[in-house]
């Protein structure tokens, strides 16, 4: 698509959309938001990307495979409901780590393997439909 | 006990990763197969447990039933899980004399694990929203599947079925958004008490009829099942061996799970509606075959009229119709696929499909012959085959009830699959090659010949098997059918005793 407009702006949006995925991702855990959603925002905005760049250059920003980042995503994901066996606990049960002020739990990581997951899969879709097309 | 019903779906995920990770190498494709094994020992496990204690169920993440995702098994859902670790390994190993070093550089197994994956956990969920999500894990895979042969043909097939499989999700989704509207619940077993208590009993059957139009378009009942004969015929033999087993199946065992369990409030309609699309599904899937001459097509049109055997046990809701369904499900699956796998060998033999154009394999190739037979005739419901047993159960199960017209239906489809099963066998068994080329089983290399004939060869016994000792897996059907009919074991299970 040829417009200096759309060029111009998806450089400085995409880096907005991933911002605010990070932050929808992060603050899913106790209020609307998450890792299916974020993943979403961010693909967003790199499908925003390859509409004004071509995919070529997308992917070149990209810098890795988007089949590569859903299968580890969903490879971070099954492994974070998996650490719940080492508690001899119920598949996915959260485990948590509090530091001070900070809680960190195998949620986060569930949350974060989704966001990944969710990111390469449709970036994978829409960069395979944006080159056949 | 929650591991034990989380595993057979983790596993299938796992080796997914795995297995796109070594894409494209002899070790991809070997992990695929390592996994299937690794699959099959938890379900025989879960089987195992099931048969041990009954109904059991786990919640994932600790969180207590009706708030968490409840995974349930019972005999039906542990024996469902079982035949798809039977048949992912089956297609597992049989993948690996079709497809080539592209279509698993593509990630094929990645898929074809993904796919076991989610059909593994549509049949051990207990929760109507986790059902829909495993539904779209399905349709995002089977998608994949279909399209990586890469053919302009399989794209259109593809194209049609997705769009298609939306429309029913939607409606799937839209059902279970009206119901957590109502009852405020979406655990299965929550919810059976949930909707017999709503004030609003009309809602109910609405939302019951939107379910039944979502499940019984992905079962391709009539007259919504014009996509899988459009689909069926395109992709990779294997992908279409697997997809003719397992994915409407799945729709099937919703049907099953969802008016057992859940909208059993008004029988006398749903059910009643459940049992004229039964017999026009058989009816329509079996004179839709006769016009056919691809060996795909023919078998695909079958599915869709064997489907109508198993809506029709489930729409007569005796526990001897029930049975004779949750039965036919188990041994259709079998059959089916072993089909799809044989019309792959005789195709990879004879270089087409068409059944006008290819012959002579009764000549050339009699094991491979000897091997249709025990499907087709199964299919078609010869004594004393597994389908013989599946047909005869559920056509005494309507003349128990004095229905004869569906009795004689169900009678007259099976004779009319013979029609179709010998039209097959005359086409491409009996019949000289037109080009008098003389297609044998020693020509496949050898690696390719044990990986296609260990999986048919394993089938078929299975078939012969459940045919010569029926009184076994009749006992478990007989069990099965039990526990869909009175669910308080079901209830408990998920609930705990003090909420029953």
């Amino acid at each position: 698509m040829n417009s200096l407009i759309l060029s111009v702006g998806a450089r400085f949006l995409t880096g907005l959309f991933l911002l605010f995925s990070l932050f929808v991702l992060l603050r899913g855990h106790n209020s609307p938001g998450g890792g299916f959603i974020g993943g979403l925002i961010g693909a967003a905005g790199f499908v925003l990307y390859s509409f004004a760049a071509g995919v070529e250059d997308a992917r070149r920003a990209l810098r890795v495979d988007p089949r590569a980042i859903g299968v580890w995503g969903m490879a971070i994901a099954v492994l974070s409901g998996l650490a719940s066996a080492l508690a001899s606990l119920d598949p996915f049960t959260g485990l948590w780590l509090i530091l001070e002020d900070l809680a960190l739990s195998t949620v986060l990581v569930f949350d974060i393997g989704v966001y990944l997951a969710v990111f390469g899969a449709i970036l994978t879709l829409v960069f395979a439909l944006e080159e056949t097309v | 006990m929650s591991w034990v019903l989380a595993l057979p779906i983790l596993i299938p995920f796992m080796t997914a990763v795995l297995a796109f990770l070594l894409r494209g190498s002899r070790m991809g494709d070997l992990a695929s197969v390592a996994g299937a094994v690794a699959s099959l020992g938890v379900a025989v496990l879960l089987v195992g447990v099931v048969l041990d204690r009954g109904v059991v169920a786990g919640q994932v993440g600790g969180w207590q039933a009706p708030y968490g995702i409840t995974l349930v098994a019972d005999h039906l859902s542990a024996a469902m899980v079982l035949i798809t670790a039977i048949i992912g390994l089956a297609v597992a190993v049989w993948s690996l004399a079709e497809i080539g070093p592209e279509s698993s550089r593509l990630g094929y197994h990645a898929l074809f694990q993904s796919l076991l994956g989610g059909v593994t956990g549509a049949f051990l969920t207990g929760d109507l929203f986790n059902l829909y999500v495993w539904f779209e894990v399905l349709l995002i895979s089977s998608f994949g599947l279909l399209v990586i042969g890469g053919r302009k043909q399989a794209i259109d097939g593809a194209v049609k079925y997705v769009t298609l499989n939306l429309i029913a999700t939607v409606l799937f989704l839209a059902g279970a958004g009206l119901l957590y509207g109502a009852t405020g619940t979406l655990n299965m077993a929550d919810l059976r008490g949930a909707v017999a208590a709503s004030p609003d009993q009309g809602l109910m059957t609405l939302i019951a009829m939107m379910l039944m139009v979502a499940f019984g378009m992905k079962a391709a009942v009539f007259p919504l099942f014009f996509w899988l004969p459009a689909s069926y015929h395109t992709p990779h033999y294997a992908v279409s061996a697997v997809f003719a087993g397992l994915l409407t199946k799945v729709g099937v065992y919703a049907l099953m799970r969802v008016f057992t369990l859940i909208f059993v409030g008004d029988i006398g309609y749903t059910h009643e509606i459940l049992l004229w699309v039964s017999l026009l599904t058989m009816l329509t899937g079996v004179l839709g075959a006769a016009a056919q001459s691809d060996f795909r097509k023919i078998l695909s049109f079958h599915i869709i009229s064997q489907i109508g055997y198993m809506v029709l046990g489930l729409a007569l809701m005796t526990p001897l119709a029930v049975m004779g369904a949750v039965f036919y499900l188990l041994h259709h699956i079998i059959v089916k696929t072993n089909l799809f796998l044989i019309a792959g060998v005789s195709r990879r033999l004879t270089g087409s499909s068409d059944l006008y154009a290819i012959g002579g394999l009764y000549r050339s190739a009699p094991l491979l012959a000897a091997l249709f037979i025990i499907p087709a005739f199964s299919l078609a419901g010869f004594p004393p085959l597994s389908g013989f047993w599946a047909k005869f159960v559920i056509v005494r199960a309507s003349l128990d009830l004095g229905e004869w017209l569906v009795a004689g239906v169900a009678l007259l489809v099976g004779l009319l699959t013979i029609f179709s099963m010998t039209k097959i066998w005359a086409e491409a068994f009996w019949k000289a090659h037109p080009k008098g080329r003389q297609p044998a089983l020693a020509d496949l290399p050898q690696s390719a010949r044990w990986q296609m004939m260990v999986p048919i060869v394993a089938l078929a016994v299975m078939t012969v098997a459940i045919g010569a000792f029926p009184s076994a897996f009749l006992d478990f059907a007989t069990k099965g059918a039990e526990q869909l009919l009175d669910p308080a074991a079901y209830v408990a299970a998920v609930l705990g005793e003090a909420r029953r």
